[in-house]
């Protein structure tokens, strides 16, 4: 009978892969034991992954040395994340790394014990994870990636002095981008832009959204949406064949072809969060630790593609700038 | 080992709701229903705003089972009076929902961490923390099945059965299959936004994308409950829906913790649907070619 006959394979390769995952879960007693659950495969989510484990090293926790990591990817599900915090908390790992809003928030809702890092959360307190950024009051501490929007309005300003209208692109069904999209609306007031937007629902749609600003806009900004951020390629097309300057919000966007930022370097914020780490294992207590916006905020300017749009980026910016793609 | 297990039961019973609601439209009604992708997080939606401005979690939960009920609705409305095929009603009143769900919540995401759920609720009633999901998630799941078997056996169970066996034989004998159409697809709905209220208490918020691939997961918790269990009475049949939905769980469960790549994860998940749905016909087809050969023989 081939359905009992592949009902038993089933069984048999069920049971002995739970074997396996037994075994291998065993061997590491002194290690500490960090698990990581990430959202989703996402250029900024790998970079704070990268930075935080760099971070580690730099204070001589070395993956296989004296720390275990288990990295674990939900692949943008939400129950994968759940099953993921349920994985960690039944290993009693050490500490938990959650990367983006709901890893976090599911880590947070299996364990209220075991210290959870969190980063690239804009916002801990509306999400339910911190009482305040400055005292948390649980297991949960970390750094948000709460965009210098407002600053970024201003460079828009200053590289386009002419531009009266910019665009802004996001995912309307993204918390974090709603938050931005707020605070970039009353930048703009106080300086005097008018702002068009185009909201998407997924990454489909990125470049029609984008078609949409054209004659419309004398510049777009893209805030750090993740929908946007994974499709930014689709969005510099549309706009280099229109010339339009991109105004990017973190520097994934300015290597894949933005104009300029002045924003977060994911690994840096990366990076902080691991220094947060590093305190929790020398023995201090989450709910003592503030939550951190990033300390490190960086001027990219990608001069080549400015120079394949014809726009000339002012002299007194680009000696300012921290780092200039030529 | 022992989490693993108990993680898979907690979800696959919370889910096995969906399920059941799958199995009405998949099995029972022959309908091909994607309204539950967008369903599943209406409830989730529903009952996340209600308990986050702190009304009662339990009436929460009855408002998200009748938005869905609602939508159920709207689909075999759009497909019966409005005769859009089955498939593309479905897709229209998902995508509909999606952002019916936003106006909903007001936002993408609404978090549930420090609210008063239906957990906190059977916490209070002496029941240990690490317990109360999985308590009440099997009183739910076998309460809705018993009841649900129930109903099927009832007279306009039948007429339902009916319209999914043979609509112009049901309608021969006086059976308006479009009313049991719509009636069908509104249970269904309803119980798959049943499903993501719980889900989204579960797992402490509610987020615009919790519904993405929910009807894979349902139909695949369907069909392996059907092959573990074989097609027999209806009592069995729903009671492999909980056992496919909790496999199914289990499975994920051991490729996560295997380390297994999680962008594969997807793919094998449809992979997994695909042999078992292919499965009965293959075996139909190598078994009908075997008896010719024998007959020419």
């Amino acid at each position: 009978m081939p359905k009992k006959a592949f009902v038993f394979i089933l069984m048999v390769a069920l049971l002995s892969t739970t074997f396996m995952a037994c075994s291998t879960t065993t061997s590491s007693d002194k290690m500490i034991k960090i698990g990581i659950s990430q959202l989703v495969e996402h250029p900024a989510l790998d970079s704070a992954r990268e930075g935080f484990i760099e971070a580690l090293k730099e204070a001589g926790y070395e993956d296989g040395k004296n720390i275990k990591i288990d990295f674990q990817n939900a692949q943008n599900d939400m129950t994968n994340a759940q099953t993921i915090a349920r994985k960690f908390v039944d290993e009693k790992v050490d500490m938990i790394l959650a990367i983006a809003t709901p890893a976090a928030q599911a880590a947070a809702n299996v364990t209220k014990d075991i210290p959870i890092l969190i980063t690239a959360v804009t916002d801990p307190v509306s999400a339910g994870l911190a009482e305040s950024l400055e005292n948390p009051g649980g297991n949960v501490t970390g750094t948000t990636d709460m965009n210098p929007v407002a600053e970024q309005i201003k460079l828009i300003k200053e590289l386009v002095p002419n531009a009266k209208t910019f665009g802004i692109l996001y995912n309307s069904g993204e918390i974090n981008s709603k938050v931005q999209v707020d605070i970039a609306k009353q930048a703009a007031e106080e300086l005097g832009l008018n702002m068009v937007e185009a909201t998407v629902t997924n990454s489909n749609e990125v470049s029609q959204a984008t078609q949409s600003l054209v004659g419309r806009v004398d510049a777009i900004y893209v805030p750090t949406d993740n929908t946007i951020v994974s499709s930014i390629g689709a969005v510099i097309k549309v706009a280099n064949d229109n010339k339009i300057p991109v105004i990017g919000s973190e520097r994934g966007q300015v290597d894949a072809g933005a104009i300029a930022t002045k924003g977060i370097d994911y690994k840096e914020l990366g990076k902080q969060t691991g220094q947060i780490a590093v305190e929790i294992i020398k023995g201090k207590k989450p709910q003592d630790i503030p939550i951190e916006g990033a300390k490190v905020v960086t001027l990219i300017i990608n001069q080549k593609a400015a120079e394949s749009i014809g726009l000339t980026i002012p002299e007194e910016i680009l000696n300012n700038a921290d780092e200039v793609i030529k | 080992m022992f989490g693993l297990i108990v993680t898979a039961l907690e979800q696959g019973l919370v889910f096995g709701i969906m399920a059941l609601g799958v199995y009405i439209t998949f099995k029972v009604l022959d309908f091909p229903d994607l309204t539950v992708d967008g369903s599943f997080p209406l409830g989730a939606a529903v009952a996340s705003i209600i308990i986050f401005n702190g009304s009662n979690p339990f009436l929460a939960l009855f408002l998200a089972m009748a938005a869905g009920l609602a939508a159920g609705c709207i689909t075999g409305l759009l497909n019966t009076r409005g005769k859009i095929t089955g498939l593309l009603s479905g897709i229209l009143t998902m995508t509909a929902l999606y952002s019916i769900n936003l106006r909903i919540m007001g936002r993408a995401n609404v978090t549930l961490l420090n609210s008063r759920t239906v957990f906190t609720c059977i916490e209070e009633l002496g029941v240990p923390h690490s317990w109360a999901f999985l308590v009440l998630f099997i009183i739910a799941a076998f309460l809705i099945k018993v009841l649900l078997d129930c109903f099927l056996k009832t007279q306009i169970g039948f007429a339902l059965r009916a319209t999914g066996d043979n609509p112009e034989m049901a309608r021969a004998n006086g059976i308006n299959t479009d009313t049991m159409k719509i009636l069908g697809l509104a249970l269904s709905n309803g119980l798959v936004a049943l499903s993501g209220a719980l889900v989204a208490q579960y797992q402490g918020f509610a987020d615009i994308g919790m519904g993405i691939g929910t009807i894979v997961s349902g139909l695949a918790s369907v069909i392996i409950g059907e092959m573990m269990l074989g097609e027999r009475g209806i009592g069995i049949a729903t009671f492999a829906s909980l056992m496919g939905s909790f496999i199914y769980r289990l499975s994920i469960g051991i490729a996560l913790r295997l380390g297994f790549a999680a962008t594969d994860l997807k793919l094998l998940t449809t992979i997994l649907v695909i042999i078992a749905l292919s499965t009965p016909k293959i075996r139909n087809l190598l078994r009908s070619t075997s008896s010719t050969v024998s007959n020419g023989n």
